[in-house]
């Protein structure tokens, strides 16, 4: 089992998302440099937040044309596992590999805090070691977070099963006033229709230590961990 | 030649008649109009410390455990098993004043290069900002401004904002203050030095092109700021944190080769401090080529290119021939990079453009050659008048339930939240006190060890007797660090004064620095960093003399760390120390009563001491549930904030035998509350006594009201709304 951490320019959240794979679910990780374009030997590649050249154009515009990402392309086509958050989930949408964008916070500005989700959906490989409906608490740090698409995408998104976390209250209840940045049906993550590629504005590798807060992040992981024992051997 | 003495060309480089015959006797000839730029900016109060230079001698630089004082670009201090913190605190204040966005965001951009300059990954940034009346049109646009460039700016590099201060104050009225602090960690062999030797040696500036940008930033922040200082706009600098970020991590890498010589960044004046300063710390030469140097524009003259404040530049000096190494590293990054010149063994600092040397200056002149200006030290004639405060003519007032929720609405005691959820404080993970608490707490990664962070400045205090109020801000930043369960260790510094040759600013600049020296002696913790800010007025007025402080603290074990809310119903609160009848200089006073006036409250040091140390052995010994200190608005909001953050009631039973508004919020020095499990309060009190410890039980936490004797009856639930402004 190996895990792959993409490098962008701007990244900022990869040394975390390394860390927290290495050191804390004890896994093995490696760095995967924007110029790759080869990523044989990788089970799960991470796409991890930051801002991706400076995202001074759209964000994640420029990343989606590195060289790795058609190599991730062809990766997530085998059926290989990605997960960008943040950032990384920015870069996905521009690259099509998830459905709708990200735009501005509703509020127009950076929201830095602890932020309460909904396990939606657990028949991903990403949220197999969580309960349904289960409550996490995993920080949010974004300035476009607002998740948008058109109505017949949300529809599908919706049968489908591809909202994996909504945003909502301590006690699980969905709402406006729970809702950070705007995203429509409080979308806080998505998966693609084969459910092996995930997007997730909340940082899991910030809350996987109780000192930090919270370890409901390592709930995501230890899922991946979970389904990669039972399929890659 | 004869020209400049004749038109006094000096003046124009904001030069003194004396300075430019000193010049002219170290060159030992007239200098050119680009030299006499270079002096200009060398030797303005921004780079040479002309004030302030005898003053800051004053100052504690060393300790046991301090590694580097001030000289390099940031303090150094060892925090054991080969980990070294690496600190600096830095002004940006006119920029910002003139265009917010941009010079805070570049405040943000500078400090952290002056720490990636010692090769220590930067782990935190804090900032203490100062603004005028709230409710003013101007200062709006200004907060918004300097709040959104901060975000901007650290959320991008990826470098947590993790604390820091806002306060408004008429005084700030035209004259912000942005002073940011930058935190870093490295290991001990990587700690690197912006130092030019070895004759023959390369070169490099990496980084950004050079533009016409920030040209003759230095100057501009050493004179006072006017009506037509908008007109100085193009002298702010433009930041970009993307290429900043990869600078970070390139340099990063670069440290660790042997090749690497020196590091230096290129921040106010330049190229031309930066290269000066390198070779004046290696007793080195150097020689410059301009055609060398990326720019941005065509047609940049030598003079420009000189002075060019463009942002995201670093200098490095390289072993002769080994440059491929660097060069490549910096091609990873997608970085410019070009070799502008070498080192050399003579004491010149030359420039060459297309061969023909257009500056050539003794190095040694430019680092510390200017004339240090000797100033009258005089007590200001109002001083007397404003410390007069009567309290019998203060009226006790009876509704103290409005008073104290119009205090949690006031713009200087309200929720700070929607200003610190704006920057990312999380990044890096190890932030596991987040900011809202006395000080900010990161954890060291890979042991129990953390690191407690604190700002703290009070121009108000320090109008009013600026020795005792630069000694209030060191023991409440040390109190703030000392209630999380941190030792207090070393301080960096910014002095925002007005201007020297104001005989009334300087006196309040040196009064502030023999308050600091004297407080940071007591509490042992060196000023290892910091800047001196001088000619911080408006329209003629100085602001309130407004020295600010960062200090760190060191936690042994981060999971003894105490916060500040109330926990469990039924804990005992104590208060330690103990509350006289002071209102001197109070935020109560001046918000409630309109008074600017008084002394500021009295403070005993050996006492702030004893009490410091007490407060962090309970919390070692595991026996306080909370700890908050007491400091702006007094008891009243201390116990708010206890109350509100950990969303129970309190009942409080205060002795009557002082005024009640003193009670409240008279602002005495050298408490803390502290809350106490039930069984515990034996201890508590044996420990005390055995320390000589002045401790009162006034309450427990119960219900869901905070009341305070027959003074007090308030839902903990509306002070929330109103303290965080959602009503």
């Amino acid at each position: 089992m190996k895990f792959g951490i993409i490098q962008f320019p701007g990244s900022n959240c990869d040394f975390d998302c390394y860390y927290a794979l290495k050191n804390i679910i004890k896994v093995p990780v490696e760095w995967i440099w924007h110029k790759q374009d080869n990523l044989n030997g990788f089970d799960c590649i991470v796409l991890p937040g930051g801002f991706t050249y400076g995202d001074y154009l759209r964000v994640g515009a420029i990343a989606r044309y590195s060289p790795v990402m058609s190599a991730l392309t062809n990766f997530s086509r085998a059926g290989g596992l990605v997960i960008g958050i943040c950032n990384g989930f920015q870069v996905l949408t521009e690259a099509k590999l998830l459905p709708g964008t990200l735009t501005r916070n509703k509020c127009l500005h950076f929201i830095c805090k602890q932020q309460t989700i909904r396990v939606e959906e657990i028949d991903t490989p990403f949220t197999i070691a969580c309960k349904t409906r289960k409550v996490l608490q995993i920080p949010i740090a974004h300035g476009e977070g607002c998740y948008y698409t058109d109505k017949e995408t949300l529809e599908h998104l919706e049968q489908n099963k591809q909202i994996i976390f909504r945003y909502c209250d301590a006690d699980g209840k969905i709402s406006d006033k729970a809702n950070p940045n705007g995203s429509l049906n409080n979308i806080a993550g998505i998966c693609n229709k084969e459910r092996n590629v995930i997007g997730l504005m909340p940082h899991p590798e910030r809350s996987i230590e109780s000192c930090l807060g919270s370890d409901d992040g390592r709930l995501i992981f230890e899922s991946i961990v979970n389904h990669l024992k039972v399929n890659c051997f | 030649m004869e020209n400049f003495k004749q038109k006094k060309f000096w003046q124009k480089w904001n030069l003194t008649a004396h300075e430019y015959k000193t010049i002219c006797k170290m060159l030992e000839r007239e200098p050119n109009e680009l030299e006499l730029g270079i002096f200009s900016v060398m030797w303005s109060e921004h780079c040479s410390y002309k004030n302030t230079r005898p003053l800051l001698k004053l100052l504690p630089t060393k300790a046991d455990w301090v590694l580097q004082g001030p000289g390099e670009n940031a303090g150094v201090i060892d925090i054991g098993e080969d980990e070294l913190i690496v600190m600096k605190m830095e002004s940006h204040n006119h920029p910002s004043a003139i265009e917010p966005f941009q010079g805070a965001a570049t405040g943000v951009g500078g400090i952290l290069r002056d720490i990636f300059t010692m090769g220590a990954r930067p782990i935190a940034v804090l900032d203490s900002l100062f603004f005028g009346d709230f409710h003013d049109n101007r200062t709006k646009y200004l907060f918004n401004g300097v709040v959104g460039g901060i975000s901007f700016y650290g959320n991008c590099v990826g470098v947590p904002t993790v604390g820091g201060e806002t306060f408004f104050s008429n005084s700030y009225q035209g004259n912000i203050l942005v002073n940011v602090m930058c935190v870093g960690l490295v290991k001990k062999e990587q700690i690197t030095r912006a130092i030019a030797r070895g004759a023959g040696n390369s070169v490099i500036l990496i980084g950004a092109k050079t533009g016409r940008d920030g040209i003759g930033g230095a100057a501009f922040a050493s004179v006072e700021l006017n009506k037509k200082s908008q007109e100085d706009r193009p002298a702010v600098q433009i930041g970009d944190p993307f290429a900043e970020k990869l600078l970070i991590e390139a340099c990063l890498e670069l440290v660790k080769f042997d090749e690497v010589i020196g590091l230096q960044d290129c921040g106010a004046a330049g190229l031309t401090s930066s290269l000066s300063e390198m070779a004046a710390r290696g007793n080195s030469g150097l020689e410059i080529e301009l055609t060398s140097v990326p720019q941005r524009e065509e047609g940049m003259n030598p003079f420009e290119i000189m002075l060019s404040e463009s942002q995201e530049r670093m200098v490095v000096v390289v072993k002769k021939g080994q440059e491929e190494r660097v060069l490549s590293t910096l091609r990873k990054w997608d970085l410019d990079s070009s070799i502008i010149g070498i080192v050399t063994d003579n004491p010149g600092f030359v420039v060459k453009n297309n061969g023909k040397i257009v500056a050539d200056i003794p190095v040694s002149s430019l680092a510390d050659g200017a004339p240090v200006v000797k100033r009258e030290i005089r007590e200001p004639e109002v001083q007397k008048k404003i410390n007069q405060l009567n309290l019998d003519k203060i009226k006790e007032l009876d509704d103290y339930n409005e008073i104290l929720l119009r205090l949690l609405s006031s713009p200087n005691l309200s929720c700070k939240e929607d200003i610190y959820q704006q920057y990312d404080h999380m990044v890096q993970i190890n932030t596991i006190l987040a900011p809202g608490d006395d000080a900010a707490v990161l954890r060291l990664k890979g042991s129990k060890k953390a690191i407690a962070l604190t700002t703290e400045g009070n121009g108000r205090y320090c109008l009013l007797d600026p020795y005792q109020g630069a000694q209030i801000i060191v023991a409440e930043a040390a109190r703030n660090i000392s209630c999380k369960g941190a030792l207090p260790r070393a301080v960096t510094d910014c002095l925002n004064f007005g201007a020297p040759e104001n005989s009334d600013s300087y006196w309040q600049l040196v009064q502030a620095i023999k308050g600091l020296s004297e407080a940071c002696k007591f509490f042992n913790t060196p000023i290892i960093s910091g800047n001196v800010s001088l000619y911080n007025e408006n329209d003629g007025k100085p602001i309130d003399p407004t020295p600010v402080i960062g200090m760190v603290g060191i936690i042994n074990n981060y999971n003894r760390i105490c916060t500040l809310d109330f926990k469990n119903e039924n804990d005992i609160i104590f208060l330690l120390g103990e509350t006289r009848d002071e209102l001197g200089g109070s935020e109560y006073l001046e918000l409630i009563h309109q008074k600017k006036c008084g002394q500021p409250p009295a403070l005993n040091l050996l006492m702030e001491k004893k009490i410091q140390d007490f407060c962090r052995m309970m919390i070692e010994k595991d026996l306080l549930v909370s700890a908050h200190d007491c400091s702006l608005g007094g008891l009243a909001i201390s116990l708010a904030e206890s109350c509100i953050n950990g969303g129970l009631g309190a009942e409080i039973e205060l002795e009557t035998n002082i005024r009640s508004d003193c009670s409240l919020f008279g602002e005495s020095q050298s408490r803390i509350i502290v809350s106490v499990h039930h069984e515990n309060t034996g201890k508590i009190i044996k420990f005390a006594q055995k320390e000589g410890i002045p401790i009162k039980k006034i309450g427990h936490v119960k219900g869901d009201n905070l009341k305070i004797n027959q003074w007090v009856n308030l839902p903990v639930e509306k002070m929330e709304k109103v303290w965080r402004g959602k009503q």
